[in-house]
């Protein structure tokens, strides 16, 4: 029994020690968001300077840009993400061609395993000046649009393409929800002479609910991240405004710029807060569902 | 009624095949434009039907040695990664799974995993270490910082805890110690959840362009799409700021070429697609967990 446990101790042991080395130790890391921060002295002799960098950070217009643009995307990106798989799994639903329907699900997956590098050249040529969607425009009179150069589109760009990439793979789970339905409710109700429409509203929908609420909740630690791949592979400084982001911010100030401080300070602000969302919704899900996240 | 009831499954196989096109088409388009000449390229003439066909692109690209550099980086750290990654997620699922009684520890490192999930100290900290391990511009930089997947080892750990206790018991009175029980009974019994994983980690892998940008900065230690990330943007666009070279960034480039890149990239994935899809169909790692 003792040599058991030693067994398991050894299990642990390689992971534990990674998960040391390359996460808890950059936790203590976070204290050069206190710090002025010179890559020079190292943590231990550079100066202590409290919460300047947080006022330094609030303060500043553009984190409040930064802040709103993040949140803007990801809000919406999280409501198509649940409107368009659902709307999708749904019409697949009413596809029985087994050959079609099989085709369509493979294809659609598809998209998800491609890297955003790989993708974002897709989205730059069907965007670009002389793409598809511009002969488009053009078809229309309108004069061509720099869809990733102008602030006015860039968000669109961003959020529509993202559901392109993943609505596919984000309604697995939902057909997963559609095959769980009791075949038995659709045949009563055919019986009693329910529409295919009425069969929708009162059978369909009411058993996917709660897997979307589910799938709802889960999302919402994901406000904060708004999806940094995509968006370094396709913004530029044109759309700064609107497409910079918490995590291309952290990401330029400490790679590009070398301000180490304040990059860590905003990265403390975003993981404290993703950490509440994370415990939130874990929250939210065990106590209105029989599933937990973690 | 009945008539009425037939145009409504028009309509919806109709939405459904244009959704199925809109994933599609775009690869076609980068395929047909691999195949093409410059010119008609350049000029947007190119559809799903390759125009002057030509291996020019691919001719092109076999000449370029740190293509296929990258490439061989790409897959060493593929395989090496994915391998890391799966006996990491197996040793460590299984002693979480045991409860408290069979295994003392049990709490206390479900503890500090999750808090591993939970919070970290960000990107720059994270960089600070790798680079003060003098592991920046080594394989190593691209596979140990994400070597432990805490969310596979929960996945992991849920399907060992649906393993039938008998199972482990029989074994364990043939004399099994732990690692032997792991690897006959429950590693067997568990094979579409590890594969599942398998494939996700490869993907990562292999996908995974940032950590090369982070922990790289020698071109000629570049993993694959790092290296397509820094040709296809061929400057950092972050640090240009007249308009003028933005735009010229954004119209002109070497369609061909970055092209037949991408899909020399993404071929082995095509290869293995078919023959996995599968496995993530049956929604094995999608949702959360069911009590």
């Amino acid at each position: 029994m003792k040599k058991k446990q030693l067994y398991y101790h050894l299990m642990m042991f390689p992971g534990i020690l990674l998960l040391i080395i390359f996460t808890f130790i950059p936790m203590f890391g976070v204290v050069m968001a206190f710090q002025n921060y010179v890559p020079a002295k190292g943590i231990l002799e550079s100066k202590w300077i409290g919460l300047q960098n947080f006022k330094t950070i609030f303060t500043l217009r553009d984190s409040r840009q930064i802040f709103l643009n993040t949140i803007i995307i990801s809000f919406w990106k999280i409501f198509l993400k649940s409107v368009i798989p659902v709307s999708f799994a749904l019409l697949m639903n009413e596809v029985k061609n087994k050959l079609v329907r099989q085709s369509v699900q493979t294809i659609v997956y598809l998209p998800h395993f491609l890297s955003w590098v790989v993708f974002a050249t897709v989205v730059q040529m069907v965007f670009s000046l002389d793409g598809p969607v511009n002969k488009l425009v053009e078809l229309m009179g309108i004069e061509p649009i720099m869809f990733l150069g102008t602030n006015q589109w860039f968000r669109k760009i961003i959020i529509f393409t993202e559901s392109w990439k993943e609505f596919g793979y984000a309604s697995i789970v939902y057909f997963a929800a559609l095959t769980g339905i009791d075949p038995g409710l659709y045949e009563a109700a055919s019986i009693d002479g329910a529409s295919r429409f009425h069969k929708l509203i009162y059978i369909t929908i009411p058993g996917i609910l709660p897997i979307i609420l589910i799938m709802l909740t889960m999302e919402l630690p994901n406000i904060l991240s708004a999806g940094f791949d995509q968006i370094y592979n396709l913004y530029n400084p044109l759309v700064y405004d609107t497409g910079d982001i918490l995590d291309t911010f952290v990401y330029r100030m400490g790679m590009t710029k070398r301000q180490y401080s304040i990059g860590t300070a905003v990265g403390l602000v975003k993981s404290t807060l993703g950490m509440i969302l994370i415990l939130t919704a874990n929250k939210l899900v065990t106590t209105f569902s029989d599933r937990r996240m973690f | 009624m009945k008539k009425k009831i037939k145009m409504m499954d028009i309509v919806i196989y109709l939405v459904v095949i244009l959704l199925a096109l809109a994933c599609l088409l775009p690869l076609l388009n980068m395929l047909a434009i691999s195949f093409s000449s410059s010119a008609a390229a350049t000029a947007g003439r190119v559809g799903i039907i390759p125009v002057d066909f030509t291996w020019n692109s691919y001719a092109k690209l076999l000449k370029e040695s740190q293509y296929w550099r990258s490439l061989l980086i790409s897959i060493e750290r593929t395989v090496l990664g994915t391998l890391i990654n799966i006996v990491l997620v197996i040793i460590m699922a299984y002693p979480l799974s045991k409860s408290i009684r069979e295994f003392h520890a049990q709490k206390i490192y479900m503890r500090v995993v999750l808090f591993a999930m939970l919070f970290n100290g960000g990107m720059i900290p994270t960089y600070l270490v790798v680079n003060k391990l003098r592991l920046c511009d080594t394989l190593w930089a691209l596979i140990l910082p994400s070597a432990v997947g805490v969310g596979n080892i929960i996945l992991l750990m849920n399907f060992f805890r649906s393993v039938p206790k008998e199972l482990e018991e029989a074994a364990e009175i043939d004399g099994a110690n732990p690692f032997q029980v792991l690897w006959n009974v429950f590693i067997p019994i568990s094979k579409p959840c590890i594969a599942t994983i398998i494939l996700f980690c490869a993907v990562g892998h292999w996908n995974d362009y940032f950590s090369g940008i982070l922990y790289i900065s020698k071109v000629r230690n570049y993993p694959l799409q790092t290296y397509i990330q820094s040709v296809t943007a061929s400057f950092d666009i972050s640090r240009v700021t007249d308009p003028k070279k933005i735009q010229e960034y954004l119209t002109i480039s070497e369609k061909t070429l970055n092209a037949a890149k991408i899909v020399v990239s993404t071929l082995p994935l095509m290869v293995i697609y078919p023959f996995v899809t599968k496995y993530f169909k049956d929604g094995i790692v999608v949702g959360a967990v069911k009590e």
